[in-house]
């Protein structure tokens, strides 16, 4: 007989009601050495929801997306992937529930084309956008797909981050500061695909600074600062909290 | 009688093609310690060490096994590879968060364990393996008279380092160990076993050394010091190449044989140390590297 152990992400999907939270994250510390730079992180993500994470720059967003991938030094508290606990699971486990991670630095391969960067993420389900899907929807990087990864411009390397996580079949992506430092038109062709991935069905994270781009795109946003999340405020509520939050943001 | 430079044509030719085959050597073994460095960032100081044991494994296996050269040329590199393999997981991977330094000094001491051990067994005076039946002979060029052995050491130890470049640069298993010698955290976040990777990477670069030790086997007397000698030259050929590309490696392990091969025409006495003169140019000129890439 099986063991639920034995049982890929898929399958497990399958056995378990669908949980309407693909992300939960309770009191979540994290710490880098000695540093301890989440003190007990506590937030939650629908299947389909678009989520923000708002804060100062050192307030815990990107550290808190990267402890979901594992990639700090240690963690405590609970972190469920669609009904799983991942804390202890190791790091090349977590991708396989069905997370995409969109690095802030974006993480484009210098020693691999744009097509091999393209492909370089294992695929973790196999519903994932096709090839010709993702050329369709980034043209320019059908067009340089011969070319180093990093020669490609700021906007053209961030399409190809989000492109690379999408060819993979993840449905819960994570995605750090993806329009920072990019050209308004480019901003505005990210937000377009955003706006596509959920009516998907994707459920999307985004750690963001620019809150002008985020705020209609996003269902609810959470406000972090010390490591902790200091607030909620849902789209309706933005109207009536734009200016305390601007002020809380330093905007 | 044809001279270049005041020396006989043949003797000229032959230097070079001589020095073609100890290149293929190079080659091959600064190959492994690049793809080594890479992804797992030490020095592989076991490296002679571990051609040295392809030698012996070739050796051994043929006095009590009865294993011939061409299964030996198959077979050792994976017996070996597979030691490589076991080392990595049970004592290179404890030591994979410390400082480099400490692999560097792992690696070395397992090498001064290994050579102990077999100077203790077989002593330091080496052996011969018999040169396998078909390469019995030689093939005149019109100019020298190559061995057989040798053309054959030429073309296999090159096909070898162009199947090892088609795997890293043209293969899936490649790219990921290019992108993981990049940024090998984020790998593990797009789901992919690094761990598993650097195990197999170091067994295949290890691999790569037995092989080379297997072809130096009808070559070289076989000898648990044969590879410590070899190495130091390795790491200035390394040094020279810079760590930046295969095809780097393969072309200074190439042109180092050579020009090794010509000083022993026009100046002997430098010819064992015409390589570390080139490395201290190229430190002094290109710190790098001739293919290295700048940080």
């Amino acid at each position: 007989m099986n063991t639920a152990e034995q049982l890929t992400p898929e399958q497990l999907d399958a056995t378990r009601p669908q949980s309407a939270e693909m992300l939960r994250v309770q009191d979540l510390h994290a710490f880098y050495g000695e540093s301890h730079i989440l003190h007990g992180v506590d937030f939650d993500v629908k299947r389909g929801e678009l989520v923000t994470l708002l804060g100062r720059n050192g307030s815990g967003r990107s550290t808190t997306l990267k402890s979901i991938m594992n990639m700090v030094g240690r963690r405590t508290g609970s972190i469920m992937v669609n009904g799983n606990e991942t804390l202890g699971m190791k790091p090349h486990h977590i991708p396989r529930l069905g997370i995409g991670y969109c690095p802030e630095e974006r993480g484009i391969f210098a020693s691999l084309d744009v097509h091999e960067n393209l492909l370089l993420p294992p695929t973790v389900r196999s519903d994932g956008m096709s090839l010709d899907e993702i050329y369709a929807m980034f043209p320019n990087l059908y067009e340089r797909r011969k070319s180093q990864g990093t020669r490609l411009s700021g906007g053209e390397q961030q399409m190809l981050a989000m492109a690379r996580i999408l060819r993979t079949g993840a449905r819960i992506l994570l995605l750090d500061e993806i329009t920072e430092g990019l050209a308004p038109v480019i901003v505005q062709k990210l937000g377009e695909v955003l706006m596509m991935l959920k009516e998907r069905g994707m459920t999307i994270v985004l750690v963001e600074q620019n809150f002008r781009f985020a705020a209609p795109l996003a269902d609810r946003h959470y406000v972090m600062d010390h490591g902790q999340i200091v607030e909620e405020i849902t789209a309706a509520q933005l109207p009536a909290r734009r200016e305390h939050l601007n002020s809380m943001l330093g905007v | 009688m044809t001279m270049i430079f005041g020396v006989p044509l043949a003797v000229f030719m032959g230097q070079i093609t001589l020095g073609l085959v100890n290149g293929a050597f190079y080659a091959l073994l600064s190959l492994g310690l690049a793809v080594i460095f890479g992804l797992l960032k030490i020095i592989n100081f076991a490296h002679g060490a571990q051609y040295m044991l392809g030698a012996f494994a070739a050796l051994l296996g043929l006095e009590y096994l009865g294993i011939n050269y061409w299964l030996a040329l198959l077979l050792v590199p994976l017996v070996v590879g597979a030691f490589g393999m076991v080392l990595e997981r049970y004592l290179l991977r404890r030591i994979a968060h410390l400082d480099h330094l400490y692999g560097l000094l792992l690696t070395f001491g397992l090498a001064l364990i290994l050579e102990g051990t077999l100077v203790n067994f077989f002593g330091v005076s080496g052996a011969r393996y018999p040169t396998p039946e078909v390469f019995q002979g030689g093939l005149n060029l019109g100019f020298m008279f190559l061995p057989t052995y040798r053309a054959w050491v030429l073309v296999a130890a090159l096909a070898m380092c162009l199947f090892t470049w088609f795997m890293i640069e043209r293969t899936r298993l490649g790219a990921y160990l290019r992108a993981g010698t990049e940024n090998s955290q984020l790998m593990q976040a797009f789901g992919v076993n690094v761990p598993l990777l650097i195990t197999l990477t170091y067994g295949f670069g290890v691999a790569l050394a037995a092989f080379a030790g297997v072809l130096a086997a009808p070559l070289y007397p076989v000898s648990p010091t044969m590879g410590s000698s070899l190495l130091i030259v390795v790491f200035a050929v390394v040094v020279i190449g810079g760590m930046g590309s295969i095809l780097g490696a393969i072309i200074t392990g190439l042109s180092m044989g050579i020009i090794e091969g010509l000083t022993k025409v026009y100046y002997p006495e430098a010819s064992n140390t015409v390589i570390f003169l080139v490395m201290i140019l190229v430190l002094l000129l290109r710190p790098v590297g001739l293919f290295g890439k700048e940080a």
